[in-house]
């Protein structure tokens, strides 16, 4: 039995999601089907490329409005990347976008400077660390439940959530000076920034932990 | 603050996992995927799969190699070897690779570089250079792994390779690779110098102070290894010890 749908819209390397989430225990299933994707008790929404296009894609395929039933639903949904990024309000990459709106706030592109006013290369690829404001030793969120604060993830992305409510940043990165929402949160919504399938072992732990939340949505459900 | 990667290359020649010196008198070392999975757990933060003879008969078996790493490691992989056209890199990609590493094809079409970047993106495509030193002291570019030269100076065309979209740069020393007696650091230096995108150093890693030199000294972003990692039990995690303890920012690994 499927525990975990992946949205399958055809852009980005998508099986190594597959394969990440198998590897910690779920039963992921990649589809494009709006009727599966409706039923799913959790899903995924991964994602790399420009997003007008993966918006447009997922329009075509008649997937936006199966994916935002399931998001509205209660039901634990993950964001990854541009899948993050699709779940704010709008993004002004090559023009404005609107997104699927679910996260108050919008996606815009990382300055080529950085905070001093040194070039900097975009886009931001490669292990970085993640914290939230706090001094302690890990995070508040189940999500990053035994991970702790400074631990690397890996990043590949030109654009950034720029949520407007402060609650829902779970965890920030930082380029060049410049903050990024790492971890977003609003109730059953994550979104992540970073590739949690290409970050070793913490990114397993973040997959193992979205996986632990479905199990305990599940069994309330029923 | 971006980590500096310790990554682990793996010559592949068919399905073995092999290794030669300066590019000559290659040995079989065994299974790719089982040392993949061993680096992977030692803590390195990429792995690098280069199929060194798929130029020469322009095919390659990284498919199949890649198709079973996916499933247990959980890094960015690289893949190279006989990439010639755009669909050539797609099937790569397709099969788990997040970036696909070319020297030969690019040299022979420079086009492709653009190309590539531009289906998708520029963070998927490493330009493998392959360099000799010349007596002049500069570097020439060569490939067809190391066979061929190519008449063009090694950092011209690092800077063209950058300026048509090539998202990193693998800089190989034709002349240390395997002998593990330290990187050429005049070669990466001056590529790292030259271009605005990260680059790897690669050919001699030999010991821990050869990682802290080729960042110390060459400006290298990302440091590869291969025979030194290959010979040497528990080297990625050494080596990256060894860059923290100099204060170099390296990810602290815990890959299970």
């Amino acid at each position: 039995m499927n525990n975990i749908v992946i949205v399958d819209y055809g852009v980005g390397n998508i099986l190594s999601v597959t394969r990440a989430f198998t590897y910690v225990g779920g039963a992921p299933l990649m589809t494009d089907s709006p009727d599966l994707i409706r039923s799913a008790k959790a899903l995924v929404l991964p994602g790399v490329g420009a997003f007008g296009s993966a918006i447009q894609m997922l329009r075509e395929k008649n997937l936006l409005e199966p994916i935002l039933e399931v998001a509205k639903s209660g039901r634990p949904f993950l964001g990854i990347c541009l899948g993050m990024q699709m779940m704010m309000e709008e993004s002004e990459e090559f023009g404005s976008h609107k997104g699927l709106g679910l996260i108050a706030g919008n996606v815009v592109a990382i300055p080529y400077q950085d905070t001093e006013g040194n070039s900097q290369k975009v886009p931001h690829v490669g292990w970085n660390t993640i914290s939230d404001r706090t001094n302690k030793e890990g995070f508040e969120d189940e999500i990053l439940r035994g991970i702790k604060q400074g631990s690397s993830f890996y990043f590949v992305h030109s654009f950034l959530c720029s949520p407007m409510d402060e609650e829902e940043r779970v965890a920030d990165t930082s380029y060049g000076g410049v903050r990024i929402a790492a971890v977003i949160r609003k109730g059953n919504l994550f979104g992540c920034q970073f590739h949690p399938e290409k970050s070793g072992g913490k990114g397993l732990v973040f997959l193992k932990n979205f996986l632990d939340i479905v199990h305990k949505q599940s069994s309330i459900l029923v | 603050m971006k980590n500096i990667r310790v990554i682990a290359r793996l010559d592949v020649k068919g399905p073995h996992l092999v290794k030669g010196i300066q590019f000559e008198g290659l040995r079989k070392l065994g299974d790719p995927n089982t040392f993949a999975k061993k680096y992977w757990k030692e803590g390195a933060d990429e792995i690098l799969y280069l199929d060194i003879v798929a130029s020469l008969y322009g095919r390659s078996n990284l498919v199949e190699i890649l198709e079973e790493t996916t499933k247990e490691v959980f890094v960015p992989i690289t893949a190279g070897g006989g990439v010639r056209t755009v669909k050539d890199a797609e099937v790569l990609l397709r099969a788990g690779a997040d970036k696909v590493a070319v020297n030969t094809g690019c040299i022979k079409n420079p086009e492709l570089i653009g190309e590539i970047a531009k289906t998708f993106g520029s963070q998927c495509l490493v330009l493998s250079i392959e360099a000799k030193r010349k007596e002049d002291g500069t570097w020439e570019a060569y490939y067809e792994s190391g066979r061929e030269k190519s008449g063009l100076d090694a950092v011209a065309w690092a800077i063209e390779g950058a300026q048509r979209g090539a998202g990193e740069i693998l800089v190989t020393s034709v002349d240390k690779d395997g002998t593990q007696r330290g990187f050429d650091l005049d070669l990466v230096r001056s590529i790292a110098e030259s271009v605005p995108v990260p680059v790897i150093c690669a050919g001699g890693l030999g010991k821990e102070q050869d990682a802290i030199d080729a960042v110390r000294e060459a400006k290298a972003d990302a440091i590869a290894g291969g025979a030194f990692f290959h010979y040497n039990e528990g080297g990625i995690a050494r080596v990256k010890h060894t860059l923290r303890e100099e204060g170099i920012l390296v990810r602290i690994h815990t890959n299970e």
